[in-house]
């Protein structure tokens, strides 16, 4: 079915294709709200007044929390139902996903301590930045590392704990850097004003630069990492059917760019989300259906099919739920922040 | 003992987890807490609860957030360090963390947003409902990670097929036999942590400040400390008997673990209750016991002749570390008959109106500020250190469940989680202690005779508020 020559029938086949894509979506969910997050702390230490850092950090203070539990999601969906690939994906990323929960962790704690403190202050700007940076990193460089694809022998890693790392694992490290990094700049610009806003501005136009490169420099090294991929993307009728995906990506780039010029305030924000999603959208084609590259596929990496089941029953019950109230969430911290942060500020800390 | 990446493994797990515990076992309660000091402000508009919630909020906060980082941890470590425990348990274990995640986690993390920061946007009543929506979420949260945990401890509803564990039956598996016990345990431990912790704090602004303080600074520590304790008096008792009651789920399907608890080589009728001894595991036998006849297997089995498993009964390999589980399980028994004594205390002063006053008794209340989280703490020891040799019980051994990692490897997380631990939990505890001492918010203006004397009044009486005392929302 469908050339992924699978021996996987009814809902054997059809659990893993929706779960995968359930997970994609939760991914794409983390990669954009906790990447705008994220990207207001890689632009906080560049912000010139102790204002502007407060109320960047306002900004996102609210809803941080929530972003960042997509990540939970993601690694307790891989659990849930593709927990041969968790149990391979883990061990083989060891050395990213430690430093990335560490930085996490400064980062996290850093909302709490920051307004709290008044010596120690400059102490949790630089963990709310490096925290930041180095969190997306490390991110950067795992999407990297899984592109790249590990040794295993179908059920454990057999690789070593250096193998992560690669000249194009550093690449897609500072690639996703810069893309947070215009994440969180076209969020500013949609959240603040005066002075602040017309920085945010200047810094998205740097980091969509930035972000074009590395996203030019990742597409054109994939598929020569592995043939699969570039059979994927060369191979004819493909060839037709792929191509909108870099030119649409290089028309919303365009778009965004004029934007930031001509001073629009929102839609900078969700161009710079749509240009994530088109290259997501490349990677996806490029990897699907395999969940531990380069060859373990959904199927064969799937949980039972009782448990799949069992946890879809929760998804489709609780996740439209869950979206309504976060959207309510944002909706209560909609429009941009004071230009004032007063001692109150929203009537906390 | 061998510093492998095995060892190293289960050092880290530890460490972590104790580390992570403490939070979760503090803003379970807090989160409950708030909500009623809010649900007390909203039926009697008395300025002295909001003021409370504004000061413990902000507590919460901080306990909150070192909670959800070290969590974050938790999550990725099943399978960092514990990779083939993931692929043993994953079809089972899985879609119950994942239940977790977005039945608790989204409610938590999106509303709590608007009850820290959305009082004035949202409005009292909704503001009430985003701290009711925190709480229940702590506590949906404590009922999905218990139901993993003890199905770890009394696996059920599930089948072996390939080396792997696969579901079965689902209810069986989430209700598995000592999930119930073990949920209400574990939560009523958590209220009572927050309980004691706010009567000790409370005690301490009361002792701090003495009697001649403005009303409006001592009223706030006076209100919580008489809430926390009358809180105290009646749970600690139920938590007593629950305890017990969950004591008897161990006797029934852990009865290694329980011969542990008691020090039991020999499997016996008629065993005393072991006050003292010290486990000698090498000789098989205790040193330096003293124990009342024929108690124990009368608090075990309500009999006194009742047979108590022995730890003989299983050859060697298949028994827990004795000293830990034997010491930390009489830790936490003791500081529960320690609460039980404040409790009783409290209502014998409260009997006698000196429950404010009297200065050794606030002591005593502030000394037992960490009470909690010993018990929370060595109640864990003894459970997770009395299922080893195995990670699940009777089928999964410890030794088995670890990644493919490097020592290497787990050698420099485990040192960076250490030293990132005790500088973060350093500074947290630094602004706690920060806000502590600076203590509730001043009520200005406050009619001290009214606030302190006047009876309460029954909830239909529409709110006479005091006037222009209710705090206006901030711009």
């Amino acid at each position: 079915m469908f050339g992924f020559g699978t021996e996987y029938e009814g809902l054997a086949f059809w659990l893993p294709v929706i779960w995968a894509g359930l997970i994609a979506v939760a991914v794409a969910m983390y990669v954009i709200v906790d990447g705008f997050d994220l990207g207001v702390g890689i632009l906080f230490r560049s912000a010139r007044e102790e204002n502007w850092r407060d109320r960047m950090m306002f900004s996102v203070a609210p809803i941080w929390d929530g972003n960042e539990t997509w990540l939970i999601l993601g690694g307790g969906g891989l659990f849930a139902v593709f927990h041969l690939a968790y149990a391979i994906l883990m061990p083989a990323l060891y050395v990213p996903i430690i430093t990335m929960l560490i930085a996490l962790i400064f980062r996290g704690v850093a909302f709490e301590f920051r307004f709290k403190s008044d010596r120690s202050k400059f102490l949790w700007d630089n963990a709310f930045h490096f925290g930041s940076l180095v969190a997306t990193f490390a991110q950067g460089v795992v999407l990297g590392a899984f592109v790249q694809g590990f040794a295993h022998d179908g059920r454990q890693f057999t690789g070593g704990t250096l193998d992560f790392l690669t000249p194009f694992s550093v690449l897609t490290g500072l690639g996703l850097v810069c893309g947070y990094g215009l994440l969180g700049a076209t969020w500013c610009v949609m959240k603040t004003t005066g002075e602040l806003e017309i920085w945010a501005r200047r810094m998205a136009v740097r980091f969509l630069v930035a972000t074009v490169v590395a996203m030019v420099l990742v597409s054109l090294w994939v598929p020569f990492l592995g043939r699969q991929i570039e059979a994927r993307w060369f191979s004819w009728p493909n060839v037709a059917l792929l191509a909108p995906i870099p030119l649409v990506t290089a028309l919303v780039a365009y778009r965004l760019y004029r934007d930031l010029e001509t001073g629009r305030p929102m839609r900078p924000f969700f161009l710079a989300i749509a240009l994530f999603l088109l290259g997501y959208l490349g990677l996806g084609v490029s990897l699907f259906p395999y969940i531990v590259p380069p060859s373990l596929t959904i199927w064969q990496a799937a949980n039972t099919v009782s448990s799949q089941l069992f946890a879809l029953v929760g998804f489709a019950v609780v996740l439209p739920v869950t979206f309504a109230y976060t959207a309510y969430a944002y909706y209560v911290f909609r429009g941009k922040v004071a230009e004032e942060i007063r001692g109150g500020g929203y009537g906390y800390h | 003992m061998e510093l492998d990446a095995l060892m190293l493994s289960r050092i880290q797990f530890a460490f972590t987890i104790s580390f992570h515990i403490i939070f979760p076992a503090f803003t379970i309660g807090l989160a409950s807490w708030l909500a009623a000091l809010e649900f007390n402000w909203l039926r009697t508009g008395n300025p002295i609860y909001r003021n409370l919630f504004r000061f413990w909020v902000k507590i919460f906060a901080i306990s909150f957030g070192l909670g959800v980082v070290s969590g974050i941890v938790m999550s990725y470590q099943f399978g960092t360090n514990w990779s083939r425990y993931s692929e043993f348990t994953g079809n089972v274990l899985g879609p119950v963390i994942a239940y977790e995640v977005i039945t608790a986690f989204f409610l938590e993390a999106a509303f709590l947003g608007i009850m820290l920061f959305g009082w004035e946007k949202v409005g009292d009543r909704l503001h009430f409902l985003a701290t009711c929506m925190v709480a229940l979420g702590t506590l949906i949260s404590a009922f999905w990670i218990l139901s993993a945990n003890s199905w770890m401890q009394t696996p059920a509803g599930y089948a072996i097929e390939n080396g792997k564990a696969v579901p079965v039956d689902w209810f069986a598996i989430v209700f598995n036999p000592s999930f119930p016990l073990r949920y209400a345990h574990m939560v009523l431990g958590a209220y009572l942590t927050t309980a004691f912790a706010v009567a000790g704090m409370s005690a301490w602004m009361l002792l701090r400040h003495g009697r001649d303080a403005p009303e409006g600074k001592l009223a706030g520590a006076r209100r919580s400390m008489s809430m926390a304790l009358w809180f105290a008096a009646i749970f600690v008792p139920i938590q007593i008997l629950v305890g017990d009651l969950h004591g008897l789920g161990v006797l029934k399907y852990q009865p290694t673990k329980l011969a542990a608890i008691e020090g039991n080589w020999e499997r016996q009728a008629n065993m005393p209750l072991r006050l003292f001894a010290i486990p000698d595991e090498a000789a098989e036998t205790n040193r330096y016991e003293l124990g009342i006849p024929k108690i124990g297997s009368w608090v075990l089995t309500h009999a006194f002749d009742g047979v108590v498993p022995g730890l003989k009964d299983v050859p060697p390999d298949e028994r827990p570390p004795v000293l830990p589980v034997f010491f930390s399980f009489r830790i936490m028994v003791g500081i529960g008959f320690a609460m039980l004594a404040l409790g009783l205390w409290s209502l014998y002063l409260r009997w006698k109106g000196q429950l404010f006053t009297n200065r050794l008794f606030l002591t005593a209340t502030m000394l037992m500020t960490p009470s909690g989280f010993g018990a929370v703490l060595f109640g864990w020891f003894t459970a997770e250190i009395g299922r080893q040799p195995y990670v699940v019980y009777g089928l999964l051994r410890t030794a088995d469940a670890a990644s493919p990692v490097s020592a290497t490897a787990v050698s420099a997380s485990l040192a960076t989680f250490v030293v990132v631990y005790a500088f973060i939990f350093g500074f947290g505890s630094y602004y706690l202690a920060k806000l502590l001492r600076k203590g509730p918010e001043p009520i200005e203006g406050l009619d001290e005779d009214a606030l302190s004397k006047k009876p309460k009044r029954p909830f239909s009486v529409p709110d006479e508020r005091l006037e222009g005392q209710r705090p206006q929302p901030a711009e």
